[in-house]
């Protein structure tokens, strides 16, 4: 494909709001993991919750949107002059000619799930002042984003599970190909409820403590929160200098099941191998893996076997999830920027909580942070349905 | 962006397949209301074929449909999926569980609560391992599932399957988000023209208010309105026809696509 420069991005998660909270975490190696305390959840886990949340509504205009999971998108719009970069990039290319690509698992359903316990005892209606449109369904985040910054280009939501927000790069990159745009404002946002919650907890795969990816004595999943969204222009447009590049998208399905990854990531190695395909590189060209490492045994174990079938067993990979959570739809673009932040700070992330690797595990697991020169990264994120998505950036030349 | 139609699926209410309803949809017969007929796929294995929910069997009838009219091998060919809502009876009982004291929710419904399920299941039933993605645009789920699936047999010069479908929610969900049937129907898109081609489709991405086009049989309107994956009739409708028209798709954010519509022999 052809390069993408990503001239401006924004993050914000339990680990910090903006870029520069977030690489100074990722150098002290710190972690933002806490045990559960959302709502009247009753579960023995950890959490990575955004604080402050409840008191952050979104803007007035926007009234009728008002959720959890629009606030966290608010929250992140608003941070490393993600907002004004927009403005400028709608003045410069018109509001019909910048798409909005939005990455969700469970967008706004929170707002159900608590209208579920106010029924109307006699009907069973849900309580009056209830919004579904603005905040339930999986479109909502990306309207919002569209209205927020006023756009009149093309506008959808991607909601495949935990690939979500990787996808979305995709489907930006493919509209300005084909034309329909000139610019893209990419991202996801996923926010605690408790669909998510008690669901990975139904499945057993809820970590007791914080999560510990590729650890011998992993559990499961720290769920977290967050919201992480990125400027896509062409490459030559007069903002992209040192931006960095976005190179390739692969995407697979793995065909196997509905909630446990094919057991050699089979499905898993097609996205890595189609994302290096798509942009003209080899796996020797790669300085650091950004793995998917939930911290769930299968997950692990899946993906160690897809990434060391393909790359030498000396490139350095590690999973951020330790630090941030899993951030579901939002985890994609969360460790597309990391990788970006590792790139401009030249230190490839530890992985917070990992004591012990897992001796079982091929690939070269890095528990501390690493300083190192990184000019080219494959970031993975895989989720439920068998859905895979794997990106290479680059940094420009 | 040019694309052009080798196959169509189609299930809904009294619209029990494409190759049957296509005398209905030119205006050549009467459309019949029927409740929406639909059956699990049989490629899916036992265990997926007992765990699937409404949202899977109509994505399922009607892309596999499409690609057998198509000639196409399902196995390799890259997917679109879009539904406003995605598996609504299994939202509505997580959400019940999920006021009870007990909190208990059953772990098939949760990872069937995915809004990409359907391509899960797809996947699994024609073991395909290509690249798909899963959308949704409310209202207009089926115009911006049609312009992704055109940018990608734009942008990469290979064919791609379109599925949408959408199904009610139950009480008490259906007040807020009335979907008035269940819905599915597929398309497949390819850059070339093939001897099989049934249609030419130029699609244009247009930032200006238009009025979509409508139905002209009054149930088949109603349906249009009702169902979001059914916004794409008067796209089949004039395929239907045959002759040279122009179809409005409506999008968001005022604003829409123009559809020439053309036959291909």
């Amino acid at each position: 494909m052809q390069p993408l420069a990503i001239t401006r991005y924004s993050i914000a998660n339990c680990l910090g709001a903006g870029a520069r909270a977030i690489a100074d975490a990722m150098r002290e190696g710190r972690s933002g993991l806490s045990p559960c305390d959302f709502d009247s959840v009753a579960l023995d886990t950890h959490i990575g919750r955004v604080r402050g949340l409840e008191s952050l509504p979104v803007r007035s205009d926007l009234g009728a949107y008002d959720c959890r999971n629009n606030r966290m998108a608010q929250l992140a719009l608003e941070l490393d002059g993600f907002a004004a970069a927009v403005a400028q990039a709608r003045e410069r290319y018109g509001a019909a000619r910048i798409g909005v690509f939005m990455g969700t698992s469970t967008s706004g359903i929170l707002e159900t799930e608590l209208a579920y316990q106010r029924r109307e005892p006699a009907t069973g209606a849900l309580p009056a002042g209830f919004r579904y449109a603005q905040t339930h369904n999986s479109f909502s985040l990306a309207d919002f984003v569209q209205r927020y910054f006023g756009l009149h280009g093309p506008a959808v939501a991607v909601s495949a599970a935990c690939s979500s927000s990787a996808k979305v790069f995709g489907n930006a990159a493919r509209m300005m190909a084909a034309g329909v745009c000139d610019a893209a404002v990419v991202g996801g946002v996923d926010t605690l409820c408790l669909t998510t919650l008690y669901g990975f907890h139904s499945l057993e795969l809820t970590s007791h403590g914080p999560c510990r990816p590729f650890d011998a004595a992993r559990d499961g999943i720290s769920i977290g929160e967050g919201a992480g969204f990125a400027l896509l222009e062409r490459v030559g447009a007069r903002t992209d200098a040192g931006a960095k590049r976005l190179l390739g998208v692969g995407d697979s399905c793995d065909a196997h099941h509905m909630s446990t990854p094919h057991p050699d990531g089979l499905g898993a190695r097609l996205a890595m191998q189609q994302a290096l395909a798509a942009a003209d590189l080899t796996p020797a060209d790669i300085d650091y893996v950004s793995l998917h490492g939930t911290g769930t045994p299968s997950n692990d174990a899946a993906e160690d076997r897809a990434v060391s079938s393909l790359f030498d067993a000396a490139t350095p990979c590690s999973s951020t999830k330790g630090a941030t959570g899993h951030l579901l739809g939002a985890a994609g673009v969360t460790e597309i920027i990391i990788s970006i932040l590792a790139m401009e700070h030249g230190l490839m992330p530890g992985s917070p909580h990992t004591r012990q690797v897992d001796s079982a595990m091929r690939c070269n697991y890095l528990v501390e942070p690493r300083p190192a020169r990184v000019r080219r990264v494959i970031s993975n994120s895989f989720g439920f349905g068998g859905s895979n998505c794997s990106v290479v950036l680059g940094t420009a030349g | 962006m040019r694309a052009f139609v080798e196959g169509i699926g189609l299930v809904g209410p009294g619209l029990n397949s494409w190759q049957a309803s296509r005398a209905l949809l030119a205006g050549a017969q009467a459309y019949r209301p029927a409740p929406t007929s639909v059956a699990a796929s049989a490629l899916l294995p036992a265990v997926e074929r007992r765990r699937a929910g409404m949202p899977v069997k109509l994505a399922l009838a009607a892309g596999s449909e499409a690609i057998a009219g198509a000639g196409r091998d399902a196995a390799s060919l890259a997917s679109v999926f879009t539904s406003s809502s995605g598996d609504c009876d299994n939202v509505h009982a997580m959400c019940e569980s999920l006021a009870t004291p007990e909190r208990q929710v059953s772990p098939t419904r949760f990872h069937n609560s995915v809004h990409n399920a359907a391509a899960g299941y797809w996947s699994i039933a024609t073991q395909c391992r290509a690249a798909s993605t899963s959308l949704c645009c409310y209202d207009a789920s089926f115009g911006a599932g049609l312009l992704d699936a055109a940018s990608q047999v734009a942008a990469e010069g290979s064919p791609v399957v379109l599925i949408a479908y959408d199904h009610p929610y139950p009480a008490p969900l259906d007040v807020a988000r009335p979907v008035s049937a269940s819905f599915g129907a597929a398309l497949v898109l390819v850059p070339q023209a093939s001897a099989g081609a049934i249609a030419c489709l130029d699609i244009e991405f247009e930032p200006r208010q238009a009025a979509a086009s409508r139905m002209q049989d009054a149930a088949l309107e109603a349906l249009r309105a009702g169902v979001p994956a059914a916004r794409c009739l008067p796209l089949l409708a004039a395929i239907a026809r045959g002759p040279r028209e122009t179809v409005i798709l409506e999008l968001v954010a005022q604003t829409h696509l123009r559809i020439a519509v053309s036959p291909c022999a």
